[in-house]
């Protein structure tokens, strides 16, 4: 198949605080981080006519950012699939642009979870479920660092996988988080213990959350947010930076079924689509931004992207593979710092698309050399339950 | 204030209301289509496997084997709180369902639980219903 250019990311902002102290609302960061991107791109609130977003403002969201931004898109786009809805408006904004529809994008994310005190991880949802599916889980206390636990577990149990396994890819993206100034400052504004590179002995002697995951493999829970600008390639030729092309995206959703396999996600569907569309296989890939809301999701996304075959990801990462400096290896795995150690606010995806564009303009903290093809993948929901997938493969000229 | 307590299904959801009555009386069960035999869970009022089946209803045996499970040692929850370290585990059951539940009447559960590990069913009695948890077969 042929690689089509329909659409480019030209503008993009992540805000740089992980703690506005409660006197910044979500929405507040989502209009900064708009300017900041559109900006970036060399464009305006006037220039966009198309608006995505994951439902910051509440019912009717859609309605709620284009008065907030002074706005009259033509496309309106509310798709929310937790952490890979950016994933899935990059998509959209690709098609609504290849059909005509639009011309400029605008995906926009911000939060206050740290603010708020979500101590999302550890909540223990009990709840009162209205879904059926709930209805049948609520009682037993599940905590979202125990679902993503028993992926691991069951990882553990398949294919002989390690903590100090799992550990590599903690260790790699706070090797990259310690490059990244924003990084630092969003540990530090956290008051994260012992602010430094960690070994893997560092990570598999932190304290356990929920067997068999520890704490240095549960991902931050800040503030923030970002925007992104995607555009169709006549606008695209005349923006300030090198347009980062979308060449092939792919959704899927999972859910839990008798005899259902846990150790594979949602990506296994997802994947296919996007490389395919693309016409690019995973060992052409440099850069892997990878949703590490924990580190067993980098390592069942890594095998279910097609990077190595399902239950070999724990061997594959040994040895510092990820790192940004082992470009003969494979990809760099998440040169901004990750959600692991530099933002997660709640729904990381934007983030993802942030950082490959870094690394294809060449603006990385910790850039690879020469960096051509990215893939973003988010995943939004639980990894071992219930879950949506979206893959955007990003290329430069 | 009142004790903490553990969070109960409401016996108002529609799909799932038939299962937590039959709770009351200790049964665990589950719907089958009577036309392609596929076993669906979590309870709803169609199948998934074909357009014009017919579910029923049945009671499984309560006898499983562990799929996976983690420990939990840290909630905020104000009744899980009290419990950690406590196991969430999904258990296959002998009839199909993969089921979600606590494994329960174990000595340390960082320790002594393995996937693959025969458990059964316990109930846990409340006033309206009650709760399907499991322990080592």
């Amino acid at each position: 198949m042929s690689q089509t250019r329909d659409a480019a990311i030209v503008g993009i902002h992540e805000y740089p605080s992980r703690d506005v102290e409660g006197e910044l609302s979500p929405l507040q960061i989502k209009a900064q981080s708009a300017a900041r991107a559109l900006e970036d791109a060399g464009l305006n609130w006037r220039d966009v006519d198309a608006v995505y977003d994951a439902g910051e403002g509440g019912p009717m969201s859609g309605l709620t950012i284009a008065e907030y931004f002074g706005l009259k898109p033509n496309v309106i786009d509310t798709t929310n699939v937790g952490g890979s809805s950016y994933e899935y408006h990059a998509a959209h904004a690709r098609r609504d642009i290849a059909q005509g529809k639009a011309r400029v994008a605008l995906l926009t994310y911000g939060s206050t979870a740290h603010s708020n005190m979500a101590r999302i991880g550890v909540g223990g949802r009990g709840g009162l479920g209205v879904q059926p599916g709930d209805n049948m889980e609520s009682f037993v206390g599940m905590t979202l660092v125990a679902n993503y636990a028993m992926a691991a577990r069951r990882h553990m149990y398949e294919y002989g996988t390690t903590s100090e396994q799992l550990a590599e890819i903690s260790v790699a993206t706070r090797l990259h988080a310690m490059r990244n100034p924003q990084a630092v400052k969003a540990m530090e504004d956290l008051e994260f213990l012992n602010i430094r590179e960690t070994t893997i002995e560092d990570v598999v002697n932190s304290r356990m959350i929920a067997d068999p995951l520890h704490l240095l493999e549960c991902c931050m829970i800040s503030d923030g947010g970002g925007a992104v600008v995607i555009a169709a390639p006549e606008v695209a030729k005349d923006c300030a930076k090198t347009p980062v092309w979308i060449l092939g995206t792919g959704e899927a959703t999972k859910y839990p079924e008798n005899g259902g396999d846990i150790t594979t996600s949602a990506a296994a569907q997802s994947a296919p689509q996007a490389f395919g569309e693309a016409g690019v296989t995973p060992t052409e890939i440099d850069i892997a931004m990878i949703y590490d809301s924990f580190s067993i999701t980098v390592l069942a996304l890594l095998e279910d992207l097609g990077f190595c075959p399902k239950g070999e990801g724990g061997s594959w990462v040994e040895g510092g593979r990820l790192r940004f400096d082992r470009p003969d290896d494979g990809p760099a795995l998440n040169t901004d710092g990750g959600g692991l150690s530099s933002n997660h606010p709640g729904m990381r995806g934007i983030f993802l698309l942030i950082e490959a564009a870094r690394q294809l303009r060449g603006e990385s903290t910790s850039q690879v050399t020469d960096a051509k093809l990215a893939v973003a993948h988010g995943n939004g929901g639980m990894l071992g339950s219930r879950h949506c997938a979206g893959t955007v493969i990003l290329g430069r000229d | 204030m009142a004790e903490a307590t553990r969070p109960l299904p409401s016996l108002k959801e529609l799909d799932t209301r038939p299962f937590w009555e039959a709770t009351k009386g200790k049964q665990l069960r589950y719907q089958k289509c009577d036309a392609c035999g596929t076993v669906v869970w979590h309870p709803r009022g169609h199948c998934t496997g074909c357009t014009n089946g017919t579910l029923s209803w049945h009671t499984a045996s309560g006898n499983g084997t562990l799929y996976s499970y983690s420990v939990v040692r840290q909630s905020y929850h104000p009744f899980f709180r009290t419990l950690v370290p406590y196991a969430i585990a999904w258990v296959d059951l002998d009839e199909g369902p993969r089921v979600l539940s606590n494994i329960v009447g174990v000595g340390d559960p960082t320790t002594d639980l393995a996937c693959g590990q025969r458990v059964k069913l316990t109930w846990e009695e409340h006033e309206e219903l009650s709760i399907p948890l499991f322990t080592p077969a």
